[in-house]
């Protein structure tokens, strides 16, 4: 009859364990570079900080990554390019959102048309601080990640899944906002 | 008798599998230390590769985009690994005929339409236009690679890689094609064309993953990005393996006997380490050609050095 069910979650847990292992030491990242944060990134990748030496690389497009980077704020054009992208990478994946104005808003917390808190929108696993956050910071940020992958805590993409209708609400309520600003605008150009 | 053969064939051929996966693998990781080292970094632990494939295969989703997806990976492994039976390793080959120096172009070439078909069914313009890019590399190495080879064949007189191999290992290192002038230059233009079939840089066009988002493998992700890395390992040992038996004497210092048998293993895979420096080395202080650029190379000057070299055997032949 094969394996009893308690057998089998073990098999599952041990299995998991492992590739937990092979996937905290081989992240590669796609950086979607939206705000200020995108000159962090060069320094972080190149010889001064290199970050390959934890098996960090990136990426060229969402498929092959594992980390979505996402380097300062969000307009809400930029956020449906970024959930696309978020859909299109391959599970597990991991978000980390770069800079203040991903988490409150920053300096742009009151500005009509950014996003004031990424998390709504899609799961993050990870916020670093700061405007903007030196490359040391990056780096112990994916460390820090590292270790989450490792304890098994980082489950932003099953969070993204199982809450996923509320996700797709919060989206919606943007999107639709803005659409209706368009709509009015263009009324406004007809009169 | 005839199922025990057979068990046997099936088992060398899981070996060769094994072998030049994690062959190829372990040179990936240690090119990476090497051109971490030339950029003045530390660079990632040399089984960084070995990881990574790991956990691509071991992603939870993995998005496919047609059968015909999923039948281009077929196409590259079956075609890399039956070029790899078709090469002496270190003397020892496991299948052999008359022609088989052509057979395996014919057989290299398998796993780029392969990725032609597969980058097709993924429907994205990037993959379309790192498959033309791939096409018209593989067009353009092929020339110079073909002379030279025209030229070996008719010094040795012969078509088939094995033999190529015996006459160079008759009188040890100082039988290797190599050594005389002629080849000399043809070693170089081969060389030349090893590194834009390993799509080193210069020659990295098709896959330039900052300008076309690396082109053919657009769409792969996940287990099938995992398999694609599998085939790159395989098919960095084969063509380096194509080239130290064609002027280095397949790696075979010693004949007859276990010990040999070993020796020359050991051998090669120091030949083709060799090998895999130098393009690694070459791929660390060049920036990439644009297309018409690495065409040209290859057309006007790679393609005149072999025709050189070919001339010059031709004449050596005749006397
Ligand atoms: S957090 Fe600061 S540096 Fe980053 S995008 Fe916002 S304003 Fe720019």
């Amino acid at each position: 009859m094969g394996l009893h069910n308690g057998d089998k979650m073990m098999r599952y847990e041990e299995w998991s364990k492992l590739a937990r292992k092979a996937s905290k030491k081989s992240l590669w990242m796609v950086h979607f570079c939206t705000g200020c944060g995108a000159v962090e990134m060069p320094p972080v990748m190149t010889s001064r900080y290199d970050a390959e030496r934890f098996g960090i690389t990136s990426m060229a497009t969402p498929r092959q990554a594992d980390v979505l980077l996402i380097t300062g704020y969000l307009t809400v054009k930029t956020l449906r390019r970024v959930i696309q992208v978020y859909e299109q990478m391959q599970s597990p994946k991991y978000v980390i959102a770069f800079g203040s104005c991903t988490i409150n808003g920053g300096m742009y917390w009151d500005s009509y048309n950014t996003i004031k808190h990424l998390e709504k929108y899609i799961p993050v696993d990870l916020y670093i601080a700061g405007c903007m956050p030196r490359p040391e910071g990056i780096i112990n940020a994916f460390i820090k990640l590292m270790k989450l992958i490792d304890e098994g805590k980082a489950r932003g993409w099953e969070k993204y899944q199982k809450y996923y209708d509320r996700y797709k609400e919060n989206q919606r309520r943007v999107f639709n906002f803005e659409i209706k600003e368009e709509q009015k605008e263009e009324k406004n150009e007809e009169h | 008798m005839d199922m025990i053969g057979m068990a046997i064939k099936i088992a060398i051929l899981i070996a060769y599998a094994i072998i030049g996966t994690c062959v190829g693998l372990l040179f990936m990781g240690i090119g990476r230390k090497i051109i971490a080292r030339v950029h003045n970094r530390v660079g990632p632990p040399f089984y960084q590769n070995f990881i990574d494939v790991a956990k691509l295969l071991s992603k939870k989703t993995n998005i496919s985009h047609g059968w015909i997806f999923d039948l281009a990976l077929l196409f590259s492994i079956s075609g890399i690994l039956l070029t790899l039976l078709f090469l002496p390793i270190g003397g020892a080959q496991l299948l052999s005929m008359d022609g088989d120096a052509f057979l395996v172009l014919y057989l290299l070439a398998i796993p780029a339409l392969g990725f032609a078909l597969g980058a097709g069914a993924s429907g994205n313009p990037n993959a379309g236009v790192g498959v033309m890019r791939a096409l018209v590399m593989m067009l353009s190495y092929e020339l110079p690679f073909v002379i030279t080879l025209i030229a070996l064949m008719i010094y040795y007189d012969t078509t088939s890689l094995a033999t190529i191999v015996k006459m160079q290992s008759i009188d040890g290192i100082k039988s290797w094609a190599i050594t005389m002038p002629p080849f000399m230059i043809a070693a170089f233009a081969a060389d030349m064309a090893l590194q834009g079939m390993l799509m080193e840089q210069p020659f990295d066009i098709p896959v330039a993953p900052h300008e076309i988002a690396s082109g053919p493998m657009v769409e792969f992700g996940g287990k099938y990005l995992g398999s694609l890395m599998l085939y790159k390992a395989i098919a960095l040992v084969a063509e380096t393996t194509l080239f130290v038996d064609l002027f280095l004497g397949g790696g075979v210092v010693m004949h007859s006997g276990v010990m040999a048998a070993i020796i020359n293993f050991f051998v090669w895979l120091g030949l083709i380490f060799l090998l895999f420096v130098l393009s690694i080395l070459i791929a660390a202080s060049f920036p990439r050609f644009r297309i018409e650029q690495a065409f040209g190379f290859y057309w006007k000057y790679e393609a005149i050095i072999a025709a050189i070299s070919l001339i010059w055997v031709y004449i050596m032949v005749i006397k």
